[in-house]
């Protein structure tokens, strides 16, 4: 049964990627579209309001600096709504509110918001206010995921176009992305969300006596207006502390496969927008297949070890596979699907604590993340990410032909090789630098409050790697609210946004004044089996390079212990 | 300025297309105004439609579902509550402060090789013991098997289901606190017994609070609760 549910999942992402995938396509290449009539005036006025010029075109150089001044403009603003929340009117009042909104804790929310990390060090319920949660938390979820898709579009156009200086406008991509794909999307999602229980209020928390005369108090909160923009832009950050497992938060399976779709779809669509654009529709569905095998491998190691009854309680006959951390409405079926999906699509909504996963049930989700999201990926930086993966694989596979290795008609020569080794380079180097330093100093270890051991180097790795690849779902078990992980990770993250987007669009700049070159019988095809076959092994081999010797000491080595 | 996709003219030398280019000082406007305007359509803009579009399709969601016995909010059909006499079916254990604290949510965090997970701490009962007591309660032999839920913390704390299993076991301890039959009070279970939804979505699951209730004014024919 839990088989079927994955493969239905399946079957819908990749049912809906290429009507999805031109509807994008259209979107991104400003063309006409069934919501226009309702839509094309509204975008006209915030043209006029903003002072966007959307017939101007930017160079790589100047979308660049757009993507990050607006970046840093969003940061601010949520920082500020962050630390003077506490003159924000409306509950929750101040006693539920346990954990203080401490500068660091404001300035990592902040960077983690505004880069869809939604990475949390805090728990919802206890630490913000209802109008921060929207006015700052609910918006940086549409602008961040709207930001990064515009970025994508730009990315595609880069390949796509020749002889051209220009990739697009950053403010009218942003604006489209907005308006066209995550609003109305957001809107239907929402009404569902809401019928199947999701609340919608701003009342105080709820007294409640319970059957057996004891006192509940129950959070309360405009919960839905954040739940399903969450997982629709990539971001993943919940209301409440337990985030996708809270019960008011994604009370029904259905709700959970809803959330899981809203975050996979568009991504995956993205790669036929990506075919699509560059006259290679077959090259998208390539990727997007290497994706499907990627995913299922996955799957099958994180079901595998999490159904298992626990080797742990051998001997106590406890019957069914790990519930630690999980809930009952979702099974280890629902559970393991979301890991799976929230960690390969930098998205950190899950429902159930990874903390209590099995060795080899959080390796999954581990190495999902630090392979760099290549499958299906955040919203826009999934393409970027996975064609930076194709191009190492064309590098790689035009040594062993001998050739200058191109792509798509699109010369890769030492200019754009070094793009691409920097963008391959700088996860591992920015995730196990930080993680050595935070196994290497006391401030670091501090946050290892609840395990230690290998599992405790593993909720280090992963809080790095999470952030990173700007995912932000934790090992919950890692004490991360002081000063140093609040730092550090804020470090992961904007190298993680920025510093691999900046790589991205500086390399579309390059391919975007390249011309396109003839097929001969010397280039190496990218629109067939073979070639999925070698991104699929460098994706692989690249990240077991990187990071087979930091995996052996924390999961794989608490795989063997017990 | 239209973004062709037509395959662009390849004999021209000069850059294609050749559009005006966005000079970098008319940035800083729009970057500015972008955050504000932006930030306040979805915001506040958003969430004010979602709020006006869904208070009168759905009162009681929006409310959070709650659960109302004589003027008085007893729960919510979806936060999981605690129950420890013999006559309530019992949720799970939860790591919600302590124990379906609502405003406190989260799992133990605890690595499944942690020995303090098995078995336990001073102030916390590890799963050999939980599964011990769960025997104990419910009359069950010393090496009876039992469903995992019953002694596992979920991941929110609040979790409203068990398993059908796990109330399965808990039937003739209820039956007999409330000296009803077992069948009588194993058909209520079967009433209250979700499956999965659209027959293939989720767990097969019983609400805990919902059958207690039941139980409650079947046999009282208590104050009834309105939703």
């Amino acid at each position: 049964m839990r088989w079927l549910e994955y493969i239905v999942f399946l079957l819908i992402v990749v049912g809906l990627a290429q009507p999805a995938g031109l509807y994008l396509a259209r979107v991104g290449q400003r063309r006409r579209t069934f919501l226009d009539p309702l839509l094309c005036p509204v975008e006209a006025v915030l043209h006029r309001l903003l002072g966007v010029r959307p017939e101007q075109e930017m160079t790589a150089g100047v979308y660049i600096i757009c993507f990050l001044l607006f970046g840093a403009g969003c940061a601010i603003a949520l920082f500020l709504v962050l630390i003077f929340q506490r003159w924000l009117p409306g509950g929750p009042v101040d006693a539920y509110l346990t954990t203080p909104m401490t500068k660091d804790l404001a300035a990592n929310t902040a960077v983690s918001f505004s880069t869809t990390t939604t990475w949390q060090a805090y728990g919802g319920e206890n630490t913000l206010r209802y109008l921060a949660q929207v006015i700052g938390l609910v918006a940086q979820n549409f602008l961040a995921g709207a930001a990064g898709l515009a970025v994508g579009f730009a990315f595609i156009r880069g390949i796509a176009r020749e002889r051209s200086a220009t990739i697009g406008n950053f403010w009218v991509d942003l604006i489209r992305s907005l308006l066209y794909v995550l609003v109305p999307l957001t809107l239907l999602g929402s009404l569902v969300l809401i019928w199947q229980g999701v609340p919608l209020n701003m009342a105080p928390y709820t007294l409640a006596h319970t059957l057996e005369g004891r006192t509940q108090t129950i959070a309360q909160g405009p919960v839905a207006a954040l739940e399903f923009i969450k997982n629709l832009g990539t971001n993943g950050g919940g209301f409440f502390n337990a985030n996708g497992a809270h019960p008011y938060a994604n009370p029904t399976p259905l709700t959970n496969f809803l959330g899981m779709l809203a975050i996979a779809v568009l991504p995956a669509s993205l790669m036929l927008t990506f075919g699509h654009i560059t006259y290679r529709p077959r090259a998208g569905w390539v990727l997007l297949l290497v994706m499907v095998a990627l995913f299922l491998v996955g799957l099958v190691v994180c079901d595998w070890a999490e159904s298992e009854s626990p080797p742990q309680l051998a001997g106590l006959h406890i019957l069914g596979g790990n519930m630690e951390g999980k809930e009952v409405r979702f099974g280890v079926g629902e559970s393991v699907l979301t890991a799976i999906v929230t960690s390969n699509t930098s998205t950190g909504s899950y429902n159930s604590m990874h903390d209590s996963y099995q060795p080899l049930g959080v390796l999954a989700p581990l190495v999902c993340m630090l392979l760099g999201e290549v499958v299906f990926g955040g919203l826009g930086a999934g393409v970027y990410s996975i064609v930076m993966a194709a191009l190492v694989g064309v590098f790689l596979g035009g040594l062993m032909v001998g050739r200058t290795p191109e792509y798509l008609g699109k010369r890769i020569g030492p200019g754009e090789t070094r793009w691409i080794a920097l963008y391959s380079l700088l996860t591992p180097m920015v995730v196990l630098a930080l993680t050595a330093v935070a196994v290497g100093t006391s401030a670091g270890r501090s946050g290892l409050v609840t395990n230690s051991g290998p599992h405790g180097f593993t909720e280090i790795l992963f809080a790095y790697a999470s952030s990173m690849t700007n995912n932000g779902q934790a090992m919950a078990g890692l004490n991360a609210n002081g000063v140093f992980y609040n730092l550090t990770t804020t470090i992961a993250m904007l190298a993680g946004r920025y510093g691999l987007a900046v790589l991205a669009l500086a390399l579309a700049g390059r391919l975007a004044a390249q011309r396109r070159l003839p097929i001969t019988a010397g280039t190496l095809p990218s629109d067939t089996p073979t070639f999925g076959a070698l991104v699929f092994g460098t994706i692989l081999l690249v990240g077991a390079l990187c990071f087979f010797p930091a995996l052996a000491l924390g999961p794989i080595v608490e795989f063997f212990q017990h | 300025m239209s973004d062709s996709n037509e395959p662009a003219d390849s004999t021209g030398q000069e850059m294609f297309p050749p559009v005006p280019q966005a000079k970098l000082s008319e940035q800083i406007r729009p970057a500015i105004l972008s955050v504000l305007v932006l930030t306040l359509l979805c915001g506040c803009g958003f969430p004010c439609l979602l709020f006006a579009i869904t208070w009168p399709l759905f009162p009681r969601q929006t409310g959070g579902s709650l659960i109302m016995r004589g003027g008085a909010v007893i729960g919510s059909d979806l936060i999981g509550q605690q129950f420890t006499r013999p006559e309530y079916f019992q949720s799970r254990p939860s790591a919600a402060g302590a124990g379906y604290d609502g405003t406190s949510s989260g799992g133990t965090n605890l690595g499944p090789n942690n020995p303090k997970l098995k078995s336990g701490a001073a102030d916390f009962a590890g799963i050999r013991q939980l599964a011990a007591e769960y025997r104990t309660q419910n009359g069950l032999r010393a090496d009876a098997p039992i469903p995992i839920d019953a002694v596992t913390r979920s991941g929110s704390g609040l979790d409203p289901h068990i398993t059908p299993a796990n109330a399965a076991l808990q039937i003739r301890r209820v039956a007999r606190a409330r000296g009803l039959s077992e069948e009588a009070v194993r058909r209520r279970v079967a009433d209250h017994t979700e499956g999965r939804q659209f027959g293939f979505l989720g767990s097969p699951r019983v609400p805990v609070l919902e059958l207690n209730l039941a139980l409650d004014q079947m046999q009282q024919g208590g104050p009834s609760t309105s939703h």
